[in-house]
């Protein structure tokens, strides 16, 4: 058996943590737990932009700076997340996305 | 000689200007000051008033030169594709007719107005109204065609609805003018049409084209039913004179017009209004010559049943301002049936001397009811003849003038009239104009007698009218009185204003013959005018005859004239029934159909939104499950539809747009 | 003529974008002003408008006649990859139109002289609305028009909904349904637009330009030009309130606020007939021959109908906004007919219409301010009070109901005239249509300013200074036009003989294409 780790391992595992994201979008009522998810997703995308970058583009950095820039984004947007979810709590006292529901009026 | 007098004719256009220009001096400059106004008014229609005479005497100079080739002056007004209409004056012998009747008329009626309007608050309104009229007025008797003639017919229309409701406080006023344009708008509608037709036919309104146009080409113009388009523009335009002339079934409006102040009913609604339905009928004469004989036959019929309508209504009314109106209606009958008969000149005869003596007895009337403080019924005057000679004597001869005694204008005229419609074979017609005759001359002298000779009321204190009133009675009652005389020796008149005749589809002016007076029928007229005077004079001063008995006799009859055959009633009730009520029904369907759809559509969208809306749980994660999974759909689409689906693409319908 | 004639009036201008441009910065002036200052914020909009009236005029009478097309043009390309152009100008058509617009929109400033409720809104809303109409009628650009009709949507709607009146509908329905209905018939029109611009630009090259689309006649089929030209008259019809899309013009005109009311009869309604005309007729001629006969029957029923239901009714606003559904019948009837002749009338009739129609609300607008009633039967005698609002009044009724002298008799009887051979039934009905006008009228006249003297109306003020403003304008132009007709006929009639209309109309005339009936 010849194996070798190439680029379709890292789109593989790309895949599989995107996905864990995804279900636990879906899935998960506690939203610490969504927004943990969604980390998962971007981590995920992360992933893949190194593993071209190194295959695909050598000699240039254009997949490092992307994955960059979405760590820097993906901070930002705890940094604003967490916010929400802590307003949201003081006025609601839960985390339970099931109820937050004012979209619907 | 005749170059000179050329441009004379065709500065005519100076007389409707100068009223006009005083109108505008009135509205925006002198209407604080009274005696201003009153001046630059009178002052201007005499100034027509000369010139029209300088025309008058220029066109008796000019002769036969004249009547063949008449002065006209044309300035290009609306040049569209399609559309050309100048705007005109023309100077021919019937136009100047009118022109000296109209300036005459009216100045006499603006400076008897200066003591009738004494101290009235629209004092400076009235005027400048009075000199909008005469513009209009004057404006119609000059255009060269049908669509300016048009347009100076609505302005006339305008300036009565105007002074009839002068005073406006009046709520009877304000319903009489409104009623007077109505009216006469209905007439106008066929007008608009006929006007229309014509312009569509022939390319032109001009009179003088339309008559050699009509000469030239009347073959293939027949519609369906084998009436000629001719005809039917005819019975179109006829339509207009009907509303403005008082023929039945348009008369209504014309005795309400007695709202407005009495020297307004003079001028407007008796000498000049509302015989402009006459003078177009004359102007289109050629017209009529060339329709369909049933043309002339219905504008004789129409006139003959008006006259002796009018006066049989006449006789019933108390109202001395009424019975004048329904005597006027009744001389317009008369016009209108001379036309019918084929005897323009008659007609136009009849108009002018109409015109002295109609407005002199207007004026008399206002005279008296200036004097009586605003009193109108006749049977609340009485012995007026001494305390108001002037008035009395004018009025006197304006009597005698209408019941054709001769050597009063009236003779002339009307016994010209029965004359020619017996002479060109209308019998029934004859009769109903002598008919007509009698009793015009009935109710005429019992106003007369029971106004003038009756016993005096003492409640009353009549005293003479100032001179500004007398001065212009005494001008018309001369002009009632020797205004006729222009037929003599050889009928001068007749060689001026021409018949028209149809020689084989060529409508052209008749050959003058000069005739001498039958002396057979006018004796005949006359005996019947005498009767009616007698008859009058038997039952309301002699007392012979007593009135009361005659109505109890007849209860019903007296009745119908006295409510004038209910007419009045019959359009009241189609108007509030019949257009109020569909306009009601109308609204109606508006709110509830036609809105009620759209409401009803705007329901619909709100309904389905309301179910739609439960849908839409609120849930950010349900809302992102599905779009993950049309992303995922589209996706497949794009791949694997590669070519089957590629007609899907959104952008590929922009075409080259990239 | 001579080559420099033309090329002189062809030159490029900058004044129509000025004329633009003025509501637009006397608007931001006022944003600038603090709402104190109401006195300064009226001046700073009468100014601006003035600016705009000023061009117009001077537009209105250098535009060279005998040269004709469009002129004052301003061209410069704007979005290159789609074919939009910024493209201005003004030709025998769009000028009339443009005049009164700036007519109207300066004595809308004066009518709304009294206002006190948040007037610098009020003010910078009615400039932006001002602007936006001015803009479609010098837009020679399918885009830019497009784009400017729906500015002008968005200020009538807040104009509505906040100085509006709350009579028989209340003022929110009122803006609502005004709204929407316009909203529906640009949807509409937004798709012919679209089908337009794909078809003319099919083989590529596209363009929005106007007088390009009509040239490319020969690239619509006739199935896509009766397809497309219905789905503009649902779209212009709706917007001229054509019989029987005409129900949010009564109660519209009843809610909205005097100068709204002015401006909507007054010339936004003539965007759809203008529409029709530059679009519809020019554009796709034989989709127009194949709606005309439709479009004639309802006009005539419109018109008819219309003036009925204004005899039934008890407020004044709601008179005059019947009697404007009915004067669009005329347009609609003389666009049906499809010759110069009538198409000469239809666009002096919105001329006419509209300087008749800003006068009466104008003279209403002032009496509801004045009395607070609107209702005819409460009214009455208003001619002892109030003299000059009287002769206001009553010369608006005399122009309403076609009064030779005005400059709608005019303009009604060139219609009758092209239309009597074409459609003679309809023709003659909507004739009959004048008397019933004239009765509707003179009733609301007789019964509002005449009659005896009503004490409770005493404390009415009769108009003066910046009051008379409207009154002194309009009536000048309805007369001044009305007795020499030459001067705005005469510019219509280059418009309609030197833009290609009449060629098209020639060529339809004798083309036989099957109509709808």
């Amino acid at each position: 058996m010849n194996f070798s780790v190439g680029l379709s391992t890292y789109l593989l595992v790309g895949a599989m943590l995107f996905c864990l994201g995804l279900y636990g979008l879906f899935a998960k009522k506690n939203v610490v737990a969504i927004l943990m998810s969604i980390e998962l997703m971007l981590n995920a995308v992360n992933l893949n932009f190194v593993a071209f970058n190194r295959f695909l583009a050598t000699d240039r950095l254009i997949g490092n700076v992307a994955a960059l820039f979405v760590i820097v984004l993906a901070a930002a947007e705890v940094a604003v997340g967490l916010a929400l979810v802590i307003a949201i709590y003081r006025s609601r006292q839960t985390t339970n996305v099931d109820e937050f529901n004012w979209l619907k009026w | 000689m005749f170059t000179q007098m050329h441009s004379l004719y065709e500065s005519a256009w100076v007389i409707p200007a100068l009223p006009f220009l005083s109108f505008l001096l009135i509205a925006f400059v002198t209407k604080r000051s009274k005696g201003l106004s009153a001046a630059i008014s009178i002052l201007a229609i005499l100034t027509s008033l000369a010139l029209a005479i300088a025309i008058v005497l220029g066109v008796v100079g000019s002769g036969a030169e004249i009547v063949e080739h008449p002065a006209v002056v044309n300035v290009n007004w609306l040049d569209i594709q399609g559309l050309t209409i100048n705007f005109g004056t023309l100077v021919d012998p019937l136009s100047t007719m009118m022109l000296f009747v109209v300036t005459l008329v009216a100045s006499m009626v603006q400076i008897y107005s200066v003591g009738y309007m004494h101290g009235d608050r629209g004092w400076s309104r009235y005027f400048a109204y009075q000199s909008l009229f005469a513009m209009s007025m004057l404006g119609l008797v000059i255009s060269t065609n049908l669509l300016e003639l048009f347009v100076f017919w609505e302005l006339v229309g305008l300036c009565s609805y105007l002074l009839i409701g002068f005073w406006y406080h009046k709520v009877s006023a304000r319903e009489a003018a409104k009623k007077a344009f109505i009216t006469t708008r209905v007439g106008d509608f066929g007008l608009l049409l006929g006007i229309l037709f014509l312009y569509g036919q022939f390319g032109t309104l001009d009179f003088a084209q339309l008559a050699q146009a009509m000469n030239a080409n009347l073959q293939g113009l027949v519609l369906a039913g084998g009436v000629s388009y001719i005809t039917l523009t005819t019975f179109l335009l006829f339509t207009g004179p009907i509303g403005k002339s008082g023929q039945f079934p348009l008369h209504v409006w014309l005795p309400d017009a007695m709202e407005g102040p009495t020297p307004v009913s003079a001028l407007i609604h008796a000498a000049t209004m509302v015989v402009a339905g006459v003078y177009l009928v004359g102007r289109m004469y050629f017209m009529f010559q060339h329709a369909a004989p049933s043309a002339l036959e219905f504008v004789a019929g129409i006139g003959a049943l008006t006259a002796i309508f009018a006066a049989s209504i006449a006789i019933a009314q108390d109202d001395i301002k009424r019975i004048l109106a329904y005597s006027t209606l009744s001389q317009l009958g008369y016009m209108m049936f001379a036309l019918g008969v084929g005897a323009l000149t008659a007609s136009m005869f009849h108009l002018m001397t109409h015109a002295f003596f109609k407005a002199l007895m207007f004026l008399g009337a206002g005279s008296v009811i200036h004097a009586l403080h605003e009193k109108q019924n006749i049977w609340d005057m009485g012995g007026l003849w001494k305390k108001m000679p002037i008035t009395g004597w004018t009025f006197f001869i304006g009597v005698l003038a209408i019941s054709g005694i001769p050597p009063f204008a009236g003779f002339w005229s009307k016994d010209e009239i029965l004359a020619a419609a017996l002479h060109n074979g209308h019998p029934i017609i004859y009769a109903v104009g002598l008919f007509t005759a009698f009793l015009t001359a009935f109710y005429m002298s019992r106003l007369f007698f029971v106004a003038f000779m009756g016993p005096e009321k003492k409640e009353n204190h009549p005293h003479e009218s100032p001179y500004w009133m007398t001065v212009p009675l005494i001008v018309l009652a001369f002009f009632s009185v020797v205004g006729g005389l222009v037929a003599l020796p050889t009928h001068n008149f007749a060689f001026f204003v021409r018949d028209y005749v149809n020689l084989n589809g060529v409508v052209a002016l008749k050959e003058f013959e000069p005739e001498g007076l039958a002396w057979g029928l006018a004796g005949i007229s006359v005996l019947a005018g005498l009767l009616g005077i007698g008859l009058a004079y038997m039952t309301y001063v002699r007392q012979a005859i007593q009135a009361e008995a005659v109505v109890a006799k007849f209860p019903g009859v007296y009745k119908l004239l006295k409510n004038k055959y209910y007419i009045d009633e019959i359009y009241l009730w189609l108007i509030h029934h019949i257009m109020d009520g569909l306009a009601k029904v109308l609204y109606w369907f508006d709110i509830y159909i036609v809105d009620g759809i759209i409401n009803g559509l705007a329901l619909i969208t709100r309904g389905s939104a309301r179910g739609l809306r439960r849908m839409h749980t609120g849930q950010m994660q349900t809302y992102a499950l599905v779009f993950f999974f049309a992303v995922v759909v589209i996706y497949l689409v794009y791949t694997l539809g590669e070519g089957q689906f590629a007609a899907l693409n959104p952008l590929a319908m922009l075409g080259g747009v990239k | 003529m001579s080559v420099t004639a033309v090329q002189a009036a062809q030159a490029m201008s900058p004044l129509l974008p000025i004329a633009l441009l003025a509501p637009v910065v006397a608007a931001l002036i006022i944003v600038f002003l603090p709402k104190e200052e109401s006195k300064t914020i009226k001046i700073v909009a009468a100014l601006g408008t003035f600016v705009s009236l000023a061009i117009s005029l001077y537009v209105f009478f250098a535009y060279n006649r005998t040269v004709g097309g469009p002129q004052f043009n301003l061209t410069l390309p704007w979005i290159k990859d789609i074919g939009v152009t910024l493209a201005f100008g003004v030709d025998g058509i769009s000028l009339p139109l443009l005049l009164l617009t700036n007519l109207i929109g300066f004595s809308a400033v004066y009518s709304s002289w009294n206002i006190d409720k948040r007037v610098k809104e009020f003010f910078v809303l009615l400039l932006i609305l001002i602007t936006g109409v001015m803009g479609t009628f010098i837009a020679r650009d399918l885009f830019i028009f497009f784009l400017f009709y729906e500015i002008v949507v968005i200020p009538i709607y807040i104009m509505v909904i906040i100085w509006g009146s709350t009579k028989r509908v209340a003022k929110e329905y009122a803006g609502m349904k005004l709204t929407i209905y316009l909203l529906m018939g640009s949807a509409f029109l937004l798709v012919a637009l679209v089908m337009l611009y794909l078809k003319a630009g099919g083989q590529g090259n596209p363009t929005f330009m106007f007088d390009e689309l009509a040239r490319r006649q020969n690239l619509y089929d006739p199935n896509f030009q009766k397809l497309a030209f219905g789905l503009m008259l649902f779209g212009f019809g709706s917007l001229i309130s054509m019989f029987p899309f005409h129900s949010w013009s009564p109660d519209g005109y009843a809610g909205a606020p005097t100068a709204v009311s002015m401006i909507h009869a007054g010339v936004l309604k003539k965007i759809g007939g203008y529409g029709l005309i530059r679009l519809g007729v020019m554009v796709l001629p034989i989709g127009a021959k194949f709606w005309a006969p439709l479009i004639a029957v309802l006009a005539v029923s419109g018109v008819l109908y219309a003036a009925f239901i204004a005899l039934a009714q008890k407020d004044l606003k709601y008179v005059i906004g019947y009697s404007s559904v009915s004067h669009m019948g005329y347009v609609m009837i003389a666009i049906a007919a499809l010759n110069p002749t009538s198409l000469d009338g239809a666009i002096a009739m919105m001329f006419a219409h509209g300087v008749m129609s800003a006068l009466f609300f104008s003279m209403i607008g002032f009496i509801y301010e004045k009395s607070h009633t609107r209702n005819i039967a409460d009214l009455g005698g208003l001619a002892h009070q109030m003299p000059r609002l009287a002769v206001g009044f009553l010369l608006a009724g005399m122009a309403s109901l076609g009064l030779p002298g005005t400059v709608n008799f005019v303009s009604e009887f060139t219609i009758f005239m092209g239309t009597i051979k074409v459609f003679p039934v309809p023709a003659i009905l909507g004739i009959a249509g004048v008397i019933f006008t004239a009765v509707y009228t003179l009733r609301v006249i007789a019964n509002v300013l005449f009659g005896p003297r009503r004490p409770e109306w005493d404390h009415l003020k009769d108009l003066r200074g910046p009051e008379l403003v409207p009154l002194v304008i309009f009536v000048f132009v309805i007369f001044a036009t009305g007795i020499i007709p030459n001067l705005v006929f005469g510019l219509i009639n280059s418009g309609v003989t030197s833009s290609g209309l009449a060629k098209v109309l020639e060529t339809l005339g004798q083309a036989k294409i099957g109509g709808l009936f």
